[in-house]
């Protein structure tokens, strides 16, 4: 049989450091969190923090926010606009990808367990390196392409309707949760686009206004790029703002797939 | 300090920050055949910005009849006479060009049934200089249009392959003689730190909403730029006008856009009165956003306040319909349902005014040069640097801002700054070696905080800084209350000295970086309380009770206020631009401010 060894990082100690609540805390609940310090030679560990939800605002944000205030500055994660449109704060939480910061405590049963965004590669703590993920946005030229030179002195007039077509998916706060969520994003990272990267070649596939759709359709009709994903729908569910980026993609197949008629 | 390596770089131009001035810039610049590097905190589509939500100002016209010169009496009178009326000349006559232009690169912006942009009405905007009907002058996208635009503006930084320095946090800039030769910043992910090397640094890091407990501002507005300023010996302006968004949501803080009033939103207090009409008989709902506070500050005070301590507000929306909430503001309907737990087509809004916007920030001309006070001119400028955005004070608001101006102000200025820089910056003018010490202010302070061993966390001291803003520095001031501020503040600066960070990494070490983010808050927080202090007379965002009335003879002046290392705060004066750029219109006079 093959033997695979695991990288010496994917190890993860299960029993990091404990830090219990203060005496006198009455709602007491734990969160299990996945730290990793690039600069020591340690395994990543899970270190378990007793928080008083007592003072606690209600999200699981607010939890780490506490922690890292009160209990341990040196926790690691980014987040900005705590109300869920800047997309900073994507992590693992409860087994799910979602917004630590419209993801509230109360909805989770038992130890609150936060992990970074899957199959990534980990900087530090709940800190993801998101270069790659970044760069395949890019790769779908997301801005408008036209021959057509704009009216002057007026905007290129949109159908209400027109604009609702692009309106959801241009919603996309880039977070990430949808591709870190998907297997076939997992295994293919590197030649895969990956749900959130398709949903933006959508929305400008659809935008009325675009004149580059049979070049954005060219670029995408690739086994790896486009096809490799198999309807698993884990971005729709993963997605905090509700969007549905394997509609968007099985929008994109049947589009190619139309034109060959 | 040999834990630091230097690496360093040399471009025509620095951005540092990738909202949307920052990103309207550095496109711009990259567009014109300059090198520029885009510094920035965070990945750029997460800057505030993106939560801008009711639109954008511009005089389209597009539902019904308008002009900018109307544009331009509203947001004066919005100033409360402080706005400095070339700029605001300037900015609202190039308003209708910008917003097309971000139109076409591809904004999805809601559409009219002719499919145009779709304008809603907006708290002040009025036609024929305010003797008509209200204006809808406000270009959305939904309820989403910071997030509109920033994506579409990262987007076109994208097509025009701008290159960024990302997750990269400014620390401070490079002076030499008065002149700025650049900005050294530490890259979060390895620790190391970069020494940018520009002839132009333009500076676009936004506002300071976190000095206070409580705002609609994002964890990351920590007004770095000022605080880089203020360290490099210049002014900051008029710091004592904080806006109060009349909407945020109760206990959070988080946003719910004016547009929601906007599309027929009412305010109402616990008996059920919808109180504006007795404060602004005309505009409402609709009144600006100082006087929509200040009146629900007062209803509260005098005991018609809502819910269980009758210390806030009930925003309706319920009569709008179904189809009005889910087509015009499916954001803020989630954003209510997530954070009061409210269906806003069957229950009101708990809100109350949460500090939101800062309409002082670094002196600036109409091309975003920084200016200061030197020699008895009022506006001499700056070599080297300049400011854009919130993080500017050009002025375009004043006392108080409209709401959607401060998007247009982003696009405005962060093309002027381009285009600007564009005449003055010869690409690939060769750069002058640094002086040999160069960027060390950076490097000890980074390396004097990672390594601080004091008694108090930096959450502590921060925690104490608002708390001291928002009892002392709020809707209502007082001369009694804001000296007990002052001198509170004075002694959270002292506790600054024993700050400890505990984390003494060189990889993504935030408690490195929020104990920055800190000192630059710190010394907006002590520029923003003197400065209220110090000026006696109510105008705009800046109601004193003590001084109840406006006071053109004695105050119709901008505030400068410079703060030493220790907290100490220096004030002096510059006056308000009382002319026009052109003939194309006259200056407004000063007159009473009734809605």
């Amino acid at each position: 049989m093959a033997q695979f060894s695991l990288p010496a990082n994917s190890v993860v100690n299960p029993n990091g450091n404990v830090h219990k609540a203060p005496a006198g805390a009455k709602d007491v609940r734990s969160f299990s969190i996945y730290r990793f310090d690039p600069e020591s030679k340690d395994k990543p560990r899970i270190d378990t923090y007793e928080v008083d939800m007592g003072s606690c605002g209600p999200m699981v944000l607010d939890a780490l926010i506490k922690i890292k205030n009160e209990i341990d500055p040196s926790l690691t994660f980014r987040r900005s606009c705590r109300e869920g449109i800047c997309g900073s704060c994507a992590m693992n939480i409860d087994g799910v990808n979602t917004l630590a910061c419209i993801k509230a405590s109360a909805e989770i049963k038992g130890t609150v367990k936060i992990y970074p965004l899957p199959h990534m590669p980990v900087i530090k703590d709940l800190v993801p390196d998101l270069t790659n993920f970044y760069a395949q946005y890019a790769s779908v030229k997301p801005w408008l392409q036209t021959r057509t030179p704009a009216p002057p002195d007026q905007e290129r007039l949109q159908s209400k309707e027109d604009q609702e077509k692009i309106d959801r998916p241009s919603a996309c706060i880039l977070c990430a949760c949808c591709s870190t969520s998907c297997p076939s994003y997992w295994w293919n990272s590197d030649k895969y686009l990956g749900p959130a990267a398709l949903l933006a070649a959508y929305r400008w596939i659809i935008d009325t206004r675009d004149e580059a759709t049979g070049e954005r359709l060219d670029e995408l009709e690739d086994p790896f790029r486009l096809y490799r994903c198999h309807t698993i729908m884990n971005c729709a569910e993963a997605c905090p703002k509700d969007l549905n980026p394997a509609r968007a993609i099985a929008e994109i197949k049947r589009k190619i797939a139309e034109r060959k008629q | 300090m040999s834990a630091y390596e230097f690496v360093d770089h040399s471009y025509d131009v620095v951005v540092v920050g990738a909202g949307g001035a920052g990103l309207r810039a550095t496109f711009g610049l990259a567009n014109s055949g300059l090198s520029v590097a885009c510094v920035t905190k965070v990945f750029p589509t997460r800057s505030h910005t993106v939560a801008a939500q009711g639109g954008i100002s511009a005089a389209l016209g597009n539902m019904g009849q308008d002009d900018w010169r109307w544009h331009m009496y509203d947001t004066i009178k919005g100033s409360d006479w402080l706005g400095d009326q070339d700029a605001i000349e300037f900015m609202c006559k190039e308003a209708p060009a910008a917003i097309l232009e971000l139109e076409h690169y591809g904004l999805p912006f809601s559409r009219t049934e002719e499919g145009k942009i779709y304008q809603r009405p907006f708290g002040g905007m009025t036609t024929q200089y305010g003797t008509g009907p209200a204006a809808q002058r406000t270009c959305a996208a939904a309820d989403r249009t910071g997030h509109a635009m920033l994506h579409t503006l990262y987007q076109q930084a994208l097509k025009h392959e701008a290159q960024f320095f990302i997750e990269y946090f400014a620390v401070d800039l490079i002076m030499e003689n008065g002149e700025c030769r650049g900005v050294v910043a530490i890259d979060m992910a390895t620790g190391k730190v970069h020494r940018f090397r520009a002839h132009m640094v333009v500076l676009a890091t936004g506002g300071y909403g976190r000095a206070y407990f409580s705002c609609t501002s994002a964890h990351t507005c920590t007004g770095d730029g000022g605080g880089m300023v203020l360290r490099a010996g210049l002014p900051m302006q008029d710091m004592e006008f904080v806006q109060f968004h009349p909407t945020g949501i109760y206990g959070s803080g988080c946003l719910i856009t004016e547009g929601a009033r906007g599309e027929g939103g009412i305010l109402r207090n616990s008996k059920g009165e919808a109180f504006m009409e007795r404060y602004a008989p005309s505009a409402k709902n609709l009144a600006s956003r100082d006087v929509v506070s200040r009146a629900m500050t007062i209803e509260i005070r005098e005991g018609r306040g809502v819910g269980a301590e009758q210390d806030h507000i009930f925003l309706h929306l319920e009569h709008l319909g179904a189809k009005v909430l889910q087509e015009k503001l499916p954001g803020i309907s989630e954003t209510a349902k997530i954070f009061a737990g409210v269906d806003v087509t069957k229950q009101p809004i708990p809100v109350l005014p949460t500090v939101h916007y800062n309409m002082g920030g670094i002196p600036t001309n109409i091309h975003g040069e920084v200016v200061t006070l030197k020699n008895g001119n009022p506006d001499s400028v700056v070599p080297g640097l300049m400011a854009v955005g919130e993080a500017a004070c050009v002025s375009v608001h004043g006392a108080n801002r409209l709401g959607s101006n401060s998007l247009l102000d982003l696009v405005i200025f962060g093309r002027e700054a381009a285009r600007h820089c564009a005449e003055v910056v010869k690409p690939g003018k060769r750069h002058k070696p640094l002086a040999a010490d160069a960027g060390d202010l950076a490097v000890s302070r980074i390396d004097r905080y990672r390594n601080a061993k004091g008694e108090l966390k930096t959450s502590k001291i921060r925690l104490d800084m608002q708390r001291v803003m928002q009892n002392h520095a709020a809707v209502f001031r007082t001369g009694e209350s804001l000296q007990e501020g002052v001198d509170k503040l004075d002694k959270v600066i002292d506790s600054f000295g024993s700050v400890s960070v505990s984390d003494r990494g060189l990889v993504w070490n935030t408690d490195l970086v929020e104990t920055l983010e800190l000192d630059n808050l710190l010394g907006q927080a002590a520029a923003t309380i003197s400065s209220a202090l110090n000026r006696k007379e109510s105008r705009g965002a800046h109601a004193r009770e003590d001084f109840p009335n406006r006071d053109d003879a004695n105050w119709m002046k901008h505030t400068l206020s410079w703060v030493d290392g220790r907290g100490k705060v220096t004030l002096d004066t510059r006056p308000v631009h009382m002319y026009t750029l052109t003939d194309d219109v006259e200056v407004v006079p000063p007159k009473a401010r009734v809605y």
